[in-house]
This record gives structure tokens, C-alpha cells and sequence, in this order.
């Protein structure tokens, strides 16, 4: 399991450009993100590979954010590589709030982060299915 | 503990009382009717002369006073004493149209400071504690106000003013300051700051607040005594009455002892203009029975508060007015219903939410809206969105049950909302009706 940072932004100009300049003036590498938003507001979710240094500078600068776990998963990069996943995943009763994919460094293998409901059980039945759980430790640098 | 700084006016018998303000009142109807022409004018048109009005029973067949009399007599015009006489001058800020200008005798600032060192012994203030004063200094009556009460009771005075709050916090820490005086909103904003600058306030000498210039709830309450770790106490005043120290707060924090001695309540129907009995709500009026520059008639405060003349824990006898629970003029009219600002407050707080909104007040069409505006904190904060909406909804049903009116809430970024260093912006209204 790795973990996400969730920053709670308003839909207003200029925040997503703010958010990454104190990423980036905290030497935090965005691994991966996604933005899930509403007309008023949007939540900006995002992979590090430091997210206790990121947070920190977040929070420096008055943001309101909070830290989730989720599961990242390696799968094949051909058509049906998720699907194996998701379907073993459906099979065992476990639902996906979210998903989203993952900056590949590794050829043949696509990375996607997923948010669901039971993360220990998901954690063994992908395992059981011989699909690549990363962890925290595989993202830093 | 006696606590008191002149015990015989503070415990004085009811009919001694009484007898005093009935005496002061003669004096000041005959100074009123004299001295200033609006004052003679109104009596006249009446058909009242000042040999009428034989005790503090009597005060009832007089005029009021409105703020508009002072704001059309601007400056001076309602003084009551030459100006050789005056020594200091103090003005409203004037958010809502021109100042309002108030002139103080020596006599005057002394029952002022006077006043002042009543509410800070009150509450255990001693020769030998550090009063530290975050009020505003210059026209606004805050400052010098608690400044001139604190070297009054021989306590010694910190006069830091507002602003610069890193500072303060130094100076809270270096001087050792035993009792704090600021808005309720500035004490939460210092309070915020020590511990972002990660201090734990128990580390402070700090023991004790005097907080007014604006409406504060119980709950807000609560929550300065616990981010500064402190007894919070009220005080209420206006300019034109004095300033800060008409009323204080007793150890007891079950109202505020109004000094009665010199500036007498009075609850009315603010519709009718009917003195309404102890424990009803309504309009707080007062007469500066005690002061010799700007003796106002029954002013119009627009504070909605009641008065209580039952035996206080605290042994004083001083009428007690109860912590205003809105302005007659704050309070927004909304699709016909009454809401005040402090309404919003309390459910935020009874939410277990910090207290920063913004209330924004439309009309599209023929109908008003109210959007609340509500700071997120890491708290608050959700990956998902189905859980930011509940959160949202939930503000707003917690809303409708207590204003019985539907809200829009909006969620927005921390410290995103006007804040300032004296009183808190809690309402914008688009509506120009």
C-alpha cells in the first residue's frame, strides 16, 4: 500500500499552478495524480515519492490536506492487463471507488493506483493472482 | 476573593442606588436642557422641563437619542460642556457612514478608567499583573480605554496595540503578561498563531482575557479558553456611551455587571419604545447619568440584550445585562426571517468546526439567497468527493434546523476568508434593496 495525499482546492485560477510550485520548491516528485472536481471545488490527489516532506510544505502554506491509503498495482501494458486485475478484484466482492494511472519507468508494465473498499483483502486476492503490488518503498527514488 | 475596586458602589443596596441615580439624572436633565440645543428643542416640542423629571422613574417620559443625531450635529454638536473643558476626543470607525465624534471631560476619563479597573478587578486583575492591551490605539475608544483602566487599578499597561501578532506573541512570552485585552476574533487569531509558531500556551504566564468590540458566542468562548489556555471574559462598551467597561464580566461569566452608577439601562421594545421588565429581551438603551461632555438621553444601542437584577455569586449588586445576542441592525432579513450572524457561528462550533465564514446574501429575482461560506481544515479534508458533499450537507441541514432557512454552504480553502486584525467581516449583503 502506498500513500495519497488529497488536497482540498477551490475552482478557482491558478491553484493547481500554486500547488505544484510548492511541490516543486520542496524537492517532492509527482509520481502520480488525479483531480476529481465538483463546480466549487476539486480534490487534487496526488503520489510523491517523499509525502511527509510534501505534506509538510502543504501545510506550510495553510493547505487543507489529509492522507489515504491506496493500493498501486503493476500490470501488463496489453489490452486485458487492468481488466485481469479489476475482475479478480470484482470476483472477490471488493468495489473501486476510483482509479488512475501511474508514470511507467519499467517497459511493459502499466502502473495504476486504485482506491477501494477493503484494502487488506484486495491486497491478498491481487496477490493471489500474481499481480504486482507495489509498495511505498518501491516509489522513492 | 473580593475582587472588587470600589466596593461600596459595587454592593450598594438597591435603594441607595437608586437614590443616587435619581440624582444624578436631575443634574444631567437640567445640564441636557441648558446645554445643548437638540436636547431643548426635542423637551420643548414635548412640552417636558427639565423640573419634571424628579427621579430615575421619571427617566422613561424622555426622548431617545439616535446615532443619526450625533452623525447630524457632526462633530461637536451635541457637547454639552465648552471646550476648554474637554480633554480628549474619540470617534467611531464609521464603516456605515460618517464618524461619530465623542469628547471626554477629566471627569469623564476618570469614571471611564474607573469603569475599566472595575472590570479588570473583577476578574482578578491586581497592581501587580501586566495587562497586555491588543485593542487599536487613536480614535477608537479600545485601546485607551483598557489602557487608562489598567493604570487606574495601578496594574501596569502593555500598550502593544493591534497588528504585527508575531510580536505580540514575544511579548506575550518575554514581559510574562498576566491578562489579555483584544477582540474575541484577534484573541483566536493569536491563539492560532502561537501554536503554528509551536509554542504551547501553557508555557505562558497568561491567565486571563477581556474581550469585546464584537458579538461572541459561548461556544467561541470555549475555544479561546482553550487555544490560549485561559479564562475568557466579556466586556461590552460603545463610544458614545464611554467605550469598553459600560458592563463587565464577573468571575461568575453569567452576564455583564453594568457600572449603573454612571450609565443607566434601560430594555425596550425597539417597535414601540415601551421599557420592557428584567429577563425580557429587546433594544438596550442607556443614559449617561454620570458624565458631564456627552450626556446622552436613552441612546439606542441597537444591542439586543435583557437585563437581570438577581443576587450574583460574585456579591455585586450592579445590574447584570446578558451578552448581546445580535445588533438590531446586524440582523439580516432573509425571505422574511430574522438571522444573526452568531446563529451561523454556533453551529459551526456545535459541528466541532473551527468558526470562519462568510455569510454572502443575494437576491436573484424576487428571492434572497444566503450562501455560508465555510473554511476547510485538515479535518475536514476527504480523498473523495461524495464525502466533501456529505460534509456539506450536513452543514447545511444543521443550518436549516436552527435559522429555519436553506442555505447554500461552499466549502473553501483555509485563511482564504477576510480577516482582520480588529473585527471579523461575517457578512456581505449584494442585495442594495
Amino acid at each position: 500500500m502506498i500513500q495519497q495525499i488529497s488536497v482540498f482546492l477551490e475552482n478557482k485560477k491558478g491553484r493547481l499552478a500554486f500547488i505544484t510550485k510548492v511541490l516543486a520548491a520542496a524537492g517532492a516528485d509527482i509520481r502520480a495524480m488525479s483531480v476529481a472536481d465538483t463546480s466549487d471545488f476539486g480534490i487534487l490527489r496526488l503520489i510523491v515519492d517523499k509525502p511527509e516532506t510534501a505534506i509538510a510544505a502543504l501545510k506550510d502554506e495553510g493547505m487543507a490536506v489529509s492522507l489515504t491509503d491506496v493500493l498501486a498495482i503493476g500490470v501488463e501494458d496489453t489490452p486485458g492487463g487492468l481488466a485481469k486485475a479489476t475482475n479478480a478484484l470484482w470476483d472477490s466482492g471488493i468495489s473501486v471507488e476510483y482509479a488512475y494511472a501511474f508514470i511507467s519507468q519499467k517497459d511493459g508494465t502499466a502502473f495504476v493506483i486504485l482506491r477501494v473498499d477493503n484494502n487488506e483483502k484486495a491486497v491478498e486476492v491481487l496477490k493471489e493472482n500474481n499481480i504486482t503490488v507495489i509498495e511505498q518503498g518501491d516509489i522513492r527514488k | 476573593m473580593s475582587n472588587f475596586y470600589d466596593e461600596k458602589i459595587e454592593t450598594m443596596s438597591r435603594d441607595e442606588m437608586s437614590q443616587l441615580q435619581s440624582e444624578r439624572l436631575v443634574s444631567m436633565v437640567e445640564r441636557c436642557y441648558n446645554n445643548v440645543p437638540l436636547y431643548k428643542k426635542r423637551f420643548d416640542e414635548m412640552g417636558i422641563l427639565p423640573g419634571d423629571i424628579k427621579t430615575i422613574e421619571d427617566l422613561k417620559k424622555l426622548p431617545f437619542t439616535y446615532k443619526t443625531d450625533l452623525r447630524d450635529t457632526y462633530p461637536f454638536g451635541m457637547f454639552a460642556v465648552p471646550k476648554e473643558e474637554l480633554i480628549r476626543i474619540h470617534a467611531s470607525s464609521g464603516t456605515t457612514g460618517k464618524q461619530t465624534v465623542v469628547g471626554y471631560t477629566a471627569h469623564d476619563i476618570d469614571i471611564w478608567a474607573q469603569s475599566c479597573a472595575r472590570a479588570l478587578s473583577s476578574i482578578g486583575g491586581t497592581k501587580s499583573d501586566y495587562v497586555h492591551i491588543s485593542y487599536g490605539y487613536g480614535l477608537f475608544t479600545g485601546g485607551m480605554g483598557l489602557h487608562y483602566g489598567a493604570e487606574k487599578l495601578g496594574a501596569t499597561a502593555i500598550p502593544v496595540s493591534s497588528g504585527n501578532t508575531k510580536r505580540q506573541v514575544q511579548i506575550l512570552q518575554d514581559y510574562g503578561s498576566d491578562i489579555i485585552c483584544c477582540t474575541p476574533s484577534y484573541a483566536m487569531f493569536i491563539g492560532e498563531t502561537i501554536r503554528e509558531m509551536g509554542i504551547d500556551p501553557k508555557t505562558l504566564k497568561l491567565r486571563a482575557g477581556v474581550f469585546g468590540a464584537e458579538a461572541w458566542t459561548e461556544n467561541m468562548r470555549r475555544e479561546i479558553e482553550k487555544i490560549l489556555d485561559i479564562k475568557a471574559y466579556d466586556i461590552y462598551g460603545l463610544s458614545e456611551i464611554a467605550g469598553p467597561g459600560v458592563a463587565f464580566e464577573c468571575t461568575s461569566q453569567t452576564g455583564m455587571h453594568v457600572n449603573e452608577d454612571w450609565f443607566y439601562p434601560e430594555i425596550i421594545n425597539p417597535d414601540t419604545g415601551e421599557v420592557l421588565p428584567d429577563g425580557q429581551y429587546g433594544e438596550l438603551v442607556f443614559t449617561c447619568i454620570g458624565k458631564e461632555a456627552l450626556p446622552l438621553i436613552r441612546y439606542r444601542t441597537k444591542d439586543i440584550s435583557c437585563l437581570s437584577r438577581k443576587p450574583c455569586s460574585c456579591g455585586r449588586t450592579l445590574v447584570k445585562m446578558a451578552k448581546p445576542k445580535g445588533r438590531t441592525d446586524d440582523m439580516l432579513i432573509i425571505r422574511g426571517i430574522n438571522v444573526f450572524p452568531s446563529q451561523v457561528e454556533h453551529v459551526l462550533l456545535s459541528l466541532n468546526m473551527d468558526p470562519n465564514y462568510l455569510i454572502v446574501v443575494d437576491r436573484v429575482g424576487t428571492l434572497d439567497t444566503m450562501e455560508v461560506q465555510v473554511e476547510m481544515t485538515p479535518e475536514m479534508v476527504s480523498d473523495t468527493v461524495k464525502n466533501i458533499e456529505a460534509l456539506e450537507r450536513t452543514i447545511a441541514a444543521a443550518l436549516q434546523s436552527t435559522l429555519n432557512i436553506s442555505a447554500k454552504v461552499r466549502l473553501v480553502e483555509p485563511k482564504s476568508l477576510p480577516r482582520s486584525e480588529g473585527k471579523a467581516v461575517r457578512v456581505i449583503d449584494n442585495r442594495h434593496i
